[in-house]
């Protein structure tokens, strides 16, 4: 603090000048500011921690290339085809719910450190802190889905049914990821421990995973497992992904199985209703 | 206590948690332009009151008015004119020093150019410029509680509240931020200023409070509640131990009360009401007496004697009351 000189000159605050209530065009604007200003933020934080984005990245190829090549020569794939081509899109999928758990412990990390009493303290848009770490959290699956498309390029994996269908795809995966997004920022308020928020989200996604279609077909499971599975909000979005893809895999007589697509819009779409409320909810009550 | 000359009024705040009031009806009200100390042992509610008053808290009962905007319906009217530093540093720990300034510019709505120009300036002169570049995550106590310090004046607030600004701090580094503050108060910022340590509020404060449980149990400058505890006292050191028994006569006509002695360092004590006055007469007598002076003055109680008289000390232990 070499002599505080003129700390008070810089810059003239003025009286709520930033937000002039009533005027709901600028104060969206503000919000829409602020939430792009939040996205860099958490964003940043993405490249000043790389060697998180390196273990992050590395678990799913890692699935990739465990379930490909060492279970893969074990499985069978209903109807025909490749496993790995069967694998990928479960693996896009569950990519997504394991994001899930860097959404709740970067708002845990807010909540616990403090931080987040200074962003409630000026005025800025409140849901600034909620659409900035949406935002970021679909930026950077964005991300994990350009490496884990290279990656399944690499192992054989391949859209077949042209670009438009493949991105549609990539549109239905990026919804489900902003499902668990709203859950995540649920968990990690509900939760404020950084540490902690790990511990549970990991038991919640692994048997959701191990439930659903990503790894096999529900029809190979017994009949009271295959339905939980052919019902999983994962399996709705990795069926329909396959069949956008043409990937090898689709099918089952099941309704949920038939009803894949209207399925991976539902499933999300009922997520965010109710935890995106819950965790607004949630965010309120800080101030209890 | 009218709101035009008061920057931060207060009129019987009330805030329960479960079943005790964590604060039980406090009155406050903080002349514009003064720094003003909340003192308080540990869970009297001086935190509670500030995030009461910085909008970050929901209160039960009463209101509250900072820099004439209502805290309860124009929340964000009066985020526009504070200025917080808590108790632990509210700084993005990943981030730099400085992206946590430019960041914090951008969500001020200042443009980019004016964020980084701004959040230089403060890096400058916090003494932070060499360490911009580091995650604050890695700088010491004092680092971080001074870019938070920065972080709070980004806009220049017309009401900056700093709860427990020095808290396990070093000496420097407190000395650092006392002038900070100093020099904030000498620019026109109202101060309001949470603290444990008697002395901190003592040194920057023209007013103090003492809250306890809640609610307010004194008011008034530093000098006032220690007048208000109880006399002056005068003390005398005489050089010659046959000296002590006349002294003490002379206290005992002159002073308010009861003379304290202790022959062994030659020393006498003795409540005075007008201490000037008391002053002069005591020295004439012992002059006129021959008796030979090596040491005289006057003494008010200090905070910590207050402090303690007024949270009813005794009985109840006042942690953390400084040194």
């Amino acid at each position: 603090m070499t002599g505080v000189g003129g700390v008070v000159g810089g810059v003239a605050g003025d009286g709520g000048g930033a937000v002039n209530g009533g005027d709901a065009v600028r104060r969206f604007r503000w919000a829409v500011v602020d939430g792009a200003t939040m996205t860099g933020r958490n964003m940043a934080h993405v490249v000043r921690s790389p060697e998180e984005i390196i273990i992050y990245f590395s678990l799913p190829i890692m699935f990739v290339l465990v379930f490909g090549y060492v279970f893969g020569s074990g499985m069978t794939v209903p109807g025909a085809g490749s496993y790995r081509e069967f694998l990928l899109p479960g693996v896009f999928v569950m990519t997504m719910l394991y994001g899930l758990g860097a959404t709740a412990s970067g708002v845990a990390m807010d909540v616990s450190r403090g931080v987040v009493d200074r962003f409630r303290s000026i005025p800025m848009a409140r849901s600034a802190l909620v659409t900035g770490r949406t935002g970021a959290d679909l930026i950077r699956a964005l991300l994990e889905m350009t490496t884990l498309v290279v990656c399944g390029l690499l192992v054989g994996w391949q859209w077949r049914n042209g670009v438009v269908d493949a991105l549609a795809a990539v549109g239905l995966i990026l919804l489900l990821r902003l499902a668990f997004t709203c859950l995540g920022i649920f968990f990690g308020l509900v939760v404020p421990n950084p540490d902690t928020v790990g511990v549970i989200v990991f038991p919640l996604a692994f048997p959701l995973t191990a439930l659903s279609n990503v790894f096999v077909a529900p029809e190979l499971l017994p009949d009271w497992l295959g339905a939980v599975a052919a019902w999983n909000p994962l399996s709705a979005t990795v069926a329909a992904a396959r069949e956008l893809f043409g990937n090898p895999g689709i099918g089952g007589d099941s309704w949920p199985a038939q009803h894949a697509a209207l399925l991976a819009v539902v499933w999300p779409l009922v997520l965010i209703a109710v935890f995106a409320p819950l965790a607004v909810r949630r965010y309120q009550r800080l101030g209890r | 206590m009218t709101n035009t000359t008061s920057a931060v009024v207060a009129e019987g705040l009330r805030k329960r948690y479960g079943t005790t009031w964590a604060l039980d009806g406090l009155d406050l009200a903080v002349p514009t332009g003064t720094v003003y100390g909340m003192l308080g042992p540990n869970g009297a509610g001086k935190t509670t009151a500030v995030r009461i008053l910085t909008t970050l808290l929901r209160f039960d009962a009463g209101r509250a008015r900072i820099a004439g905007y209502d805290v309860a319906r124009q929340p964000e009217q009066v985020r526009g004119v504070l200025g917080l530093t808590g108790q632990y540093a509210a700084v993005d720990e990943i981030l730099s020093g400085r992206q946590n300034l430019i960041l914090f510019g951008r969500l001020h709505h200042l443009s980019r150019r004016a964020a980084r120009r701004r959040a230089d300036e403060l890096l400058e002169r916090f003494g932070l410029a060499d360490v911009a570049g580091r995650s604050a995550g890695t700088y010491s106590g004092g680092m971080r509680r001074r870019l938070d310090l920065a972080a709070s004046l980004i806009m220049t607030p017309r009401v900056l509240f700093l709860d427990e600004p020095t808290t396990g701090l070093d000496p420097r580094s407190r000395n650092q931020l006392w002038s900070a503050v100093r020099e904030l108060a000498a620019n026109g910022t109202t101060v309001l200023l949470t603290t444990q340590y008697l002395e901190e509020a003592d040194q920057l404060a023209d007013r103090i409070c003492v809250i306890d449980s809640g609610r307010m149990v004194a008011e008034g400058t530093s000098d006032e509640l220690k007048a208000r505890i109880g006399a002056d006292r005068i003390e005398v050191v005489v050089r010659d131990r046959a000296g002590v028994a006349a002294t003490a006569a002379i206290l005992e006509r002159l002073a308010a009360g009861p003379v304290s002695v202790d022959a062994e360092l030659r020393q006498l004590g003795a409540p005075v009401v007008d201490r000037v006055a008391a002053l002069g007469d005591v020295m004439r007598a012992l002059e006129a007496s021959g008796i030979v002076v090596a040491d005289i003055g006057l003494r008010r109680p200090t905070l910590d004697e207050a402090f303690l008289q007024l949270t009813a000390g005794g009985a109840r232990q006042v942690a953390g009351v400084a040194r």
